[in-house]
């Protein structure tokens, strides 16, 4: 059988912004046969986007084919003019962005959004566009689709706009759907949801996908085939089973070696728990809710509600749940960016000020904060010998050449290059900027880091080494973490106690090697079975070991008194869940889980 | 930016988007060369005039141009090229001065209202609200009256008419600009207010701020000849140009230049500083679409 795509010696050039072009791809070739899944898989700037958007003869602005062919189903994708190429998209080939959020239109409904590409290519009327728009919702797994069809974007959650636009795509029935990383940014347990929906629907329609991802865990449920890129160029190709059992290449090795071991729990470090905490956190209730002129606080705005937390020193405390949980604003508070609407926050027994501005100079160098995403939190115009010198300056009066050898030596600590000082950030990888925020924590020589997210947005192999830099650092300094992250492998790694959130309550909190070995929280279980394994079936096998759960994901969270997780609860009692708040139960030393249910009754639960 | 998340640099030159060159347009070449002109006639003007800018020609009053008087004289017979080299120093040093104050203090209040937010940020926000409901000229013509005009009294009145609009413009920016997170970290380091507004945000509001002066200045330099227009401005026997037009209007009549180079001469200047402004700005908004990209 002849393929469907050929991409063949493709070269692709971008512009720097001085105008020099720049080779981006580097004579990738590549086919997907009929009804074949091809993943293609790498780091970010490795060209996968790129390949994915030239099977749709589409260039990015500011890149350019130099060489090389596209064709699709024996057609010439570029070659053909720009009418020509408009009618094959959607209609021949369709594509799903990444963040449906920015892709969809917010000011038309998702019925019409998906019916639109029907209408556009003529294959049908818009009462027919329509009913096939709900019958596809429907075979997306999407909840009342004729009733979600009239919704507006903004009113399904993220996992289902990811859906909906991969029914947009599917409207034409296309030969080819390319995937661009479409279950990237959304939770675990979302993730799954959308990852069945789409393995399903490829299924049953008989299309072949191309599917970007760098995750090599959700690739292995979904892909028939494996193409690795790196630096624009392939690096290897093959049978999925292939790729993961015998990986050829270097490269290969080490992106499925970075795709660490799931968490087994027993990963302690040293527990220091003295008996005197670092920090306490009580009750602590925060609202991006402003105060009416005449309005009560109303709770069901809190974005947590009633928080305890304490962090030993030394300890690594992690902070795990869902976006929207509340975990960045737990660390936004602590750290006096955010003032709470109720509750405390004391570091040694002294309460802290709310605000930043009203906490000594003393208080604010104990308790740094590193952010997600350091091309954010570095200021662009300074060099980053000004970032980490600053603090220097500020907390400990040092100067001149004194230092300059502290900032060499924080340099070197992070393992940068003492010339690095003299550089903007603009002029380093994501994965070194990372380096520079950690170098500019630790300058302050902190009791505390709060690190929000740290890892997300760097790159698994980077991310991997950042990780093992910051064990290092915790054992090398007197110093402890508050670890927030939405992923549990990379929270195995290094916490020593575990605090899982769900719409801004804490629903269960103990030792790391407790909470992963012996979840009692439903939600804790569900999100640790939600963490993607390197194995093929392992999606199937998830999806089958589900509970029946009475409402999916995406549902609006309650935010009253009872417990947040209720809607998705397979365990919850009906009349006291959703009225009384969980009580706490204890699991184990150390260990408690806050939920209406035993805990013997919730370890005889099906799960 | 996104796509550069390696620990090495995948493609290095896309991912330094830091000083970038700006490459020089015919547009922009013709504004820099008018506006480097006029700046040059304000700086040495006085010192290059053929004859001081008082004396009497002997050519008569509205005599056209000649080997003495370049571009003819005045309605007093006084040497026209020689007073409008003279005058640049008024019309381009006073609407400078008065811009650079008003931007100092407009930028000051923006900054902070956006930095601080709350109470003092509506305060602000409604305090310039009221002052640009007022016309400037009318705001003007009150100042004037009150004080009398001299170099002085017209610099800040030209500043107080301009800061509240800087203050606007500043405090968009900044607001961008403030919810960043290197301003958070700054903050949570426990810096000070001035150490925030001027280490972290002025510096990355300097270029849209930039395109904005050019405007304001070449508004303030426009407001200046208006007010000297009506007699309000520089007053005789020195002359800005808008008053070397007014003054000479009579000799429109005759067909004399007297009141129509100076005229001129007020329009290319804010031709210059329009062209170069606007090549600045598109060198700005090209930079942003590459790193949006």
């Amino acid at each position: 059988m002849p393929p469907l795509l050929e991409i063949q010696g493709l070269c692709v050039e971008g512009r720097t912004p001085r105008g020099h072009w720049v080779p981006t791809v580097r004579g990738v070739s590549l086919t997907v046969a009929p009804g074949e899944v091809v993943a293609l898989i790498g780091e970010s700037g490795a060209g996968k986007t790129t390949v994915a958007l030239a099977s749709l003869s589409y260039m990015r602005p500011g890149t350019r084919v130099v060489k090389g062919g596209v064709r699709l189903d024996g057609i010439d994708l570029l070659a053909l003019d720009a009418r020509a190429r408009r009618a094959a998209r959607g209609k021949d080939v369709a594509y799903v962005a990444q963040s449906a959020q920015a892709a969809l239109n917010p000011a038309i409904t998702i019925g019409e959004q998906v019916a639109e590409p029907m209408r556009l290519h003529g294959i049908a009327t818009r009462e027919e566009a329509r009913c096939r728009a709900i019958a596809l919702l429907a075979r997306l797994d999407l909840p009342d689709p004729a009733e979600l069809a009239g919704r507006y974007p903004h009113q399904a959650s993220g996992g289902q706009q990811q859906r909906v636009m991969v029914a947009m795509a599917l409207t034409c029935q296309p030969k080819l759907l390319v995937l661009d990383e479409p279950t990237t940014g959304l939770d675990v347990t979302t993730q799954i949801e959308v990852l069945k929906a789409i393995k399903d629907v490829i299924r049953t329609h008989h299309s072949a996908a191309m599917y970007v991802s760098h995750d090599l865990a959700v690739v292995a449920q979904i892909a028939d085939r494996i193409v690795v890129m790196k630096d624009g160029a392939v690096v290897e190709e093959g049978p999925t089973t292939d790729i993961i059992a015998h990986p050829r290449e270097d490269y290969t090795r080490e992106l499925i070696g970075a795709v660490k071991p799931r968490p087994v729990g027993g990963s302690v470090n040293f527990a220091v728990r003295e008996t005197a905490p670092l920090l306490t956190v009580e009750r602590l209730s925060a609202s991006f809710a402003r105060p009416g002129f005449l309005s009560k606080h109303d709770i069901a705005s809190n974005v947590l509600q009633e928080v305890d937390l304490t962090i030993g020193r030394r300890e690594v405390v992690a902070l795990v749940g869902e976006s929207g949980s509340g975990k960045s604003t737990l660390a936004r508070v602590i750290a006096g960016l955010h003032a709470p609407f109720a509750g405390r926050v004391a570091l040694d027994g002294r309460p802290l000020a709310a605000r930043a501005r009203r906490r000594d100079r003393e208080m604010l160098r104990r308790i740094q904060i590193i952010f997600q995403s350091p091309d954010l939190s570095l200021n662009p115009e300074q060099t980053i010998g000004e970032a980490i010198g600053r603090p220097l300056k500020l907390y400990f009066g040092l100067r001149g050449r004194r230092r300059a050898e502290r900032l060499t030596e924080l340099l070197l600590m992070v393992g940068l290059a003492a010339d690095h000082a003299a550089r903007y950030p603009a002029e380093l990888s994501g994965g070194q900027r990372q380096r520079v925020a950690i170098a500019r924590a630790f300058s302050a020589s902190p009791d505390l880091v709060l690190c929000d997210e740290i890892l997300s947005s760097l790159d698994t192999i980077v991310a991997a080494q950042v990780l093992t830099l910051m064990r290092d650092l915790r054992a090398r300094h007197d110093v402890a973490y508050l670890f927030i992250s939405h992923d549990l492998v990379t929270v195995s790694a290094i916490a020593d106690r575990v605090v899982v959130l769900y719409a801004g309550r804490v629903c269960e909190a103990g030792s790391a090697a407790s909470v992963f070995s012996a979840p009692a929280h439903p939600y804790t279980v569900l999100l640790l079975a939600s963490v993607p394994e390197l194995r093929q079936g392992w999606l199937e096998d998830v999806v089958a070991a589900r509970p029946p759960t009475r409402v999916q994901t995406g549902a609006a969270m309650p935010r009253d008194l009872g417990c947040p997780f209720r809607i998705r609860c397979a365990l919850a009692i009906p009349g006291r869940c959703d009225r009384e708040p969980p009580p706490e139960r204890r699991v184990a030393a150390g260990h408690v889980a806050y939920c209406h249910r035993e805990v013997t009754e919730l370890r005889a639960a099906p799960v | 930016m996104s796509d550069a998340t390696g620990n090495a640099p995948a493609v290095p030159s896309l991912a330094s988007t830091k000083r970038v060159r700006r490459k020089l347009t015919l547009f922009g070449a013709i504004g820099i060369a008018l506006l480097g002109v006029n700046l040059a006639c304000a700086l040495f003007g006085s010192f290059l005039a053929p004859h001081p800018p008082g004396d009497i020609n002997p050519g008569g009053a509205f005599a056209p141009p000649s080997g003495t008087a370049l571009l003819g004289t005045d309605y007093l017979s006084r040497d026209l090229f020689s007073r409008l080299l003279d005058g640049a120093r008024f019309s381009i040093g006073v609407a400078g001065l008065a811009t650079c104050i008003g931007f100092l203090v407009g930028m000051s209040i923006g900054f902070t209202a956006a930095e601080i937010r709350g109470r003092l940020d509506m305060a602000v926000t409604w305090a310039v609200d009221v002052l640009l409901s007022f016309p400037p000229i009318l705001l003007a013509l009150l100042v004037i009256a009150g004080l009398g005009t001299s170099l002085p009294v017209l610099i800040g009145t030209i500043a107080f008419i301009q800061s509240p609009r800087v203050a606007r413009v500043a405090r968009a920016v900044a607001l961008g600009i403030a919810a960043l997170e290197f301003v958070e970290v700054a903050r949570a380091r426990g810096e000070s207010l001035a150490s925030i507004l001027i280490r972290e945000i002025f510096p990355s509001a300097v270029r849209p701020l930039a395109v904005e002066f050019g405007l304001r200045l070449s508004y303030a330099v426009l407001f200046m000849s208006s007010l000297s227009f009506l007699g309000l401005g520089i007053q005789p026997p020195d002359a800005d140009w808008g008053g070397m037009v007014r003054e000479n209007l009579p000799g429109l009549y005759y067909g004399a230049l007297a009141s129509i180079v100076p005229g001129v001469m007020i329009g290319l200047l804010v031709l210059g500083i329009n062209l170069t402004v606007d090549w600045l700005s598109a060198g700005a908004d090209a930079q942003m679409s590459e790193e949006l990209r």
